[in-house]
């Protein structure tokens, strides 16, 4: 294979930590889109930039994340995953030097807009983090957190939507008879299957996710890619991982970012098993990041 | 000169070396428990035989056997308490204000910076100095009256001129009330009354009518006196001058200005009460507060916040349902130990209120009062040496307060240490 000299740069500055995976194996599915059918979109981003102080993090990305679907993003470690993923909701806010230009709507919503109320943002897009955070409170009343702040709930409706969220994030038949623990007692996969379970509680339309799975073992990451197709159907997702089979298994679609550059954006089947960019193919074959 | 040096090498000589460090180390600790034990064992000696339930109820006396301390302990916990109640909230208050809310705009921030420092030095400042300060915004509000024992404004108070009257006894007139049939009697005010001069209780005459026929017939009367219905030979005097009549206040009798104050009598300025001591205190230990606050904030993790807010929470929402409840115990223990502090301040208070022979305790806000630290100084600077035992059993009182304190904040601290996620 030709090999440009930047891209030799990278892959000499690049740690060679990761040994090529194995072909990747997996069983595409046809989707949908397959069809033909194009899904409506949920995010739309044109000419999105965004800078953190004078350092420019991001570079005039165009991107339509369909609704409904699995949205992965992948790439090597500082390209700008997880500061595109903060702006959907907006928690860049919390950090001063951070700013952004360009088109990022939600539905026809800027979501850039100043005046735009970020709370009821947050409400819509809900957000699970690389670290489970589980509060210092009861299983219960940490799923019980999102519905109590947004809604006047009675107590059976309350229970009614904590069983429904820790159900459908596969964590009901753990904890169903200790649901006034405190959540810190649980297992590192469990407190994460319990932030999904809360951040699904609240219902939101959007769900964002930022390496959900980095700190948990294959039983609860496989736990968390169930759970993930499961939700493809209600939910827009929109996941940031490392691990290249799990976006191949349970992404819809694939964006692959290079310091703070969109590289490639497309159906996951086509990117994994025919990337139109070489830097693609060389990530996600291993051969750099 | 560049070989290594040789003065370590030998085994021995750096086991000796070490071994003399933790000697040292050793030494420098016991001198603090020996100079610890000698203080608390010469207190004990000298104060255990004047401590017993009298000392700790009773009130200071001329002499020193019947000396107790009541007044002062009062007078410190009531001091306390307005410390506790306006500096813990108001120190927490800021504390959110800078750990939770940085602003992003520059200049703002820049002031968030400056009140941060100004914090920071605040908490190094000598108490004396924040008795000074006490002294001129509490106790004299700036100079707002001439006279500190003149309020500019106060509430809760009524005035009386004091009449002596004809029977002897007295009368008390409101000041507003002055020249009317009115008045305000002292409860109980006795006179003489009837030919066998019976003792019986007055009050005033209230018709207007009846006023006006005494004020005719005594044209320096400012007030009439009658009795009560139930009085021995009522009935028959009331009969006979159709409304019996005792005795009228006489304008020339020379008044003696009283007030009378309610339990909430509050004015401004403060003057020496304990409402400004209190305040003082709560001036000395706000950034003692605020400080350790903002540490037990800063302990809950990042995590949490983002968690909160990313759940569509409002910084006030994610304060009050998920920081403020993380960081309380850190708070209260912080607090606690604040307090403690403000217990054993003399010098503010020493500055507000004086060294003052009190023996009564505090009944409003404004009351003059002395405190725990303050009673023991004064004890203890008598020449008598019967009362500097009265000063040690004071501070063993004030040790005990002081040591329970700080038990109270270890056992918080110890119950509510748990990981926060
Ligand atoms: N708070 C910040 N202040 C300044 N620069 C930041 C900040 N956060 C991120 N950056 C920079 O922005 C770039 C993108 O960071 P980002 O966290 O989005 O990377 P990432 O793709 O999520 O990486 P990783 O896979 O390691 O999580 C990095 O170069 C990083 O140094
Ligand atoms: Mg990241």
């Amino acid at each position: 294979m030709p090999m440009t000299q930047s891209e030799d740069i990278v892959r000499n500055k690049v740690s060679s930590a990761h040994v090529a995976p194995p072909a990747l194996q997996v069983e595409f599915e046809d989707s949908d889109e397959a069809a033909g059918q194009a899904p409506p979109t949920a995010l739309k981003l044109q000419k999105f930039n965004s800078w953190y102080g004078n350092y420019h993090a991001l570079h005039d990305i165009d991107m339509d994340i369909p609704e409904k679907r699995v949205t992965a993003y992948i790439g090597p470690s500082g390209c700008g995953k997880s500061t595109l993923l903060r702006w959907i909701n907006r928690m860049n806010d919390l950090i001063p030097s951070a700013r952004a230009t360009g088109m990022l709507h939600l539905h026809g919503l800027d979501l850039l807009d100043r005046d735009y109320d970020v709370v009821d943002l947050r409400r819509r897009v809900g957000m699970v983090f690389q670290k489970p955070n589980p509060f210092p409170k009861s299983i219960y009343d940490n799923v019980a957190f999102g519905p109590r702040l947004h809604m006047r709930l009675s107590r059976s409706d309350l229970d009614q939507i904590v069983e429904r969220s820790l159900r459908r994030s596969s964590l009901w038949d753990e904890v169903k008879d200790r649901l006034k623990d405190s959540a810190l007692g649980l297992s590192g996969g469990q407190q994460q299957r319990l932030c999904i379970a809360r951040a699904i509680a609240a219902e939101p339309e959007v769900l964002l996710m930022d390496e959900p799975c980095s700190a948990l073992d294959p039983k609860s990451t496989a736990a968390i890619e169930e759970l993930m197709d499961e939700l493809r159907n209600d939910y827009t997702i929109v996941i940031v991982t490392h691990n290249m089979q799990q976006a191949a298994r349970a992404s819809d679609y694939c964006a692959f970012l290079f310091q703070g550059d969109l590289i490639e954006f497309g159906d996951t089947k086509q990117v994994f098993t025919n990337p139109r960019n070489e830097q693609t193919e060389n990530y996600i074959t291993g051969r750099f990041g | 000169m560049n070989q290594r040096p040789q003065a370590y090498s030998s085994r021995r000589k750096r086991r000796i070396l070490d071994r003399s460090f933790v000697i040292v180390c050793v030494a420098a600790a016991s001198m603090s428990i020996v100079a610890l034990t000698v203080l608390i064992g010469a207190i004990l000696y000298q104060g255990m035989g004047h401590l017993d339930w009298a000392f700790l109820t009773g009130s200071p006396s001329r002499s020193a056997e019947k000396a107790g301390m009541l007044p002062a302990m009062v007078g410190s916990i009531y001091a306390c308490v307005i410390c506790a109640s306006v500096a813990i909230p108001l120190g927490i208050g800021t504390a959110i204000l800078l750990e939770e809310y940085r602003p992003k705009n520059r200049w703002l921030a820049k002031a968030h910076q400056f009140i941060q420092l100004n914090i920071t030095n605040l908490a190094g400042v000598p108490s004396v100095v924040y008795g000074i300060l006490g002294l001129t915004a509490f106790v004299s509000f700036f100079g707002v009256s001439s006279s500190v024992n003149e309020p500019a404004w106060e509430f809760g108070v009524s005035h009386y001129d004091e009449f002596f009257d004809m029977t002897g006894d007295y009368v008390s007139v409101p000041l507003s009330k002055r020249s009317s049939p009115t008045v305000e009697l002292r409860e109980g005010l006795q006179g003489y009354w009837g030919p066998q001069r019976e003792m019986v209780t007055l009050k005033p005459v209230e018709d207007p009518a009846r006023w006006k026929q005494v004020k005719q017939q005594f044209d320096e009367a400012i007030a009439a006196l009658t009795v009560q219905p139930d009085a021995p030979g009522y009935e028959q005097a009331h009969a006979a001058a159709a409304r019996p009549f005792a005795g009228y206040v006489r304008a020339s009798a020379q008044p003696i200005r009283t007030s009378e104050k309610a339990h909430w009598y509050v004015c401004i300025p403060f003057g020496r009460g304990v409402l400004a001591g209190g305040m003082t205190l709560m001036l000395v230990v706000l950034p003692i507060i605020i400080i350790s606050s903002q540490e037990s904030l800063r302990a809950v993790p990042n995590s949490l916040r983002h968690g909160t807010l990313a759940l569509g929470c409002t910084r006030w929402q994610m304060v009050w349902k998920m920081t403020l409840p993380s960081a309380i115990p850190g708070i209260m223990t912080g607090s606690i130990l604040a307090m403690s502090r403000a217990i054993g301040e003399a010098a503010p208070i020493l500055i507000i209120a004086g060294i003052v022979y009190i023996t009564f305790t505090p009944e409003h806000l404004m009351d003059d009062f002395t405190a725990m630290p303050l009673q023991i100084f004064d004890w203890a600077g008598r020449p008598q040496t019967a009362f500097h035992h009265v000063a040690a059993s004071g501070i063993i009182v004030l040790l005990a307060v002081l040591l329970s304190f700080n038990a109270l904040a270890v056992i918080i601290r110890q119950k509510t240490q748990k990981p926060l996620g």
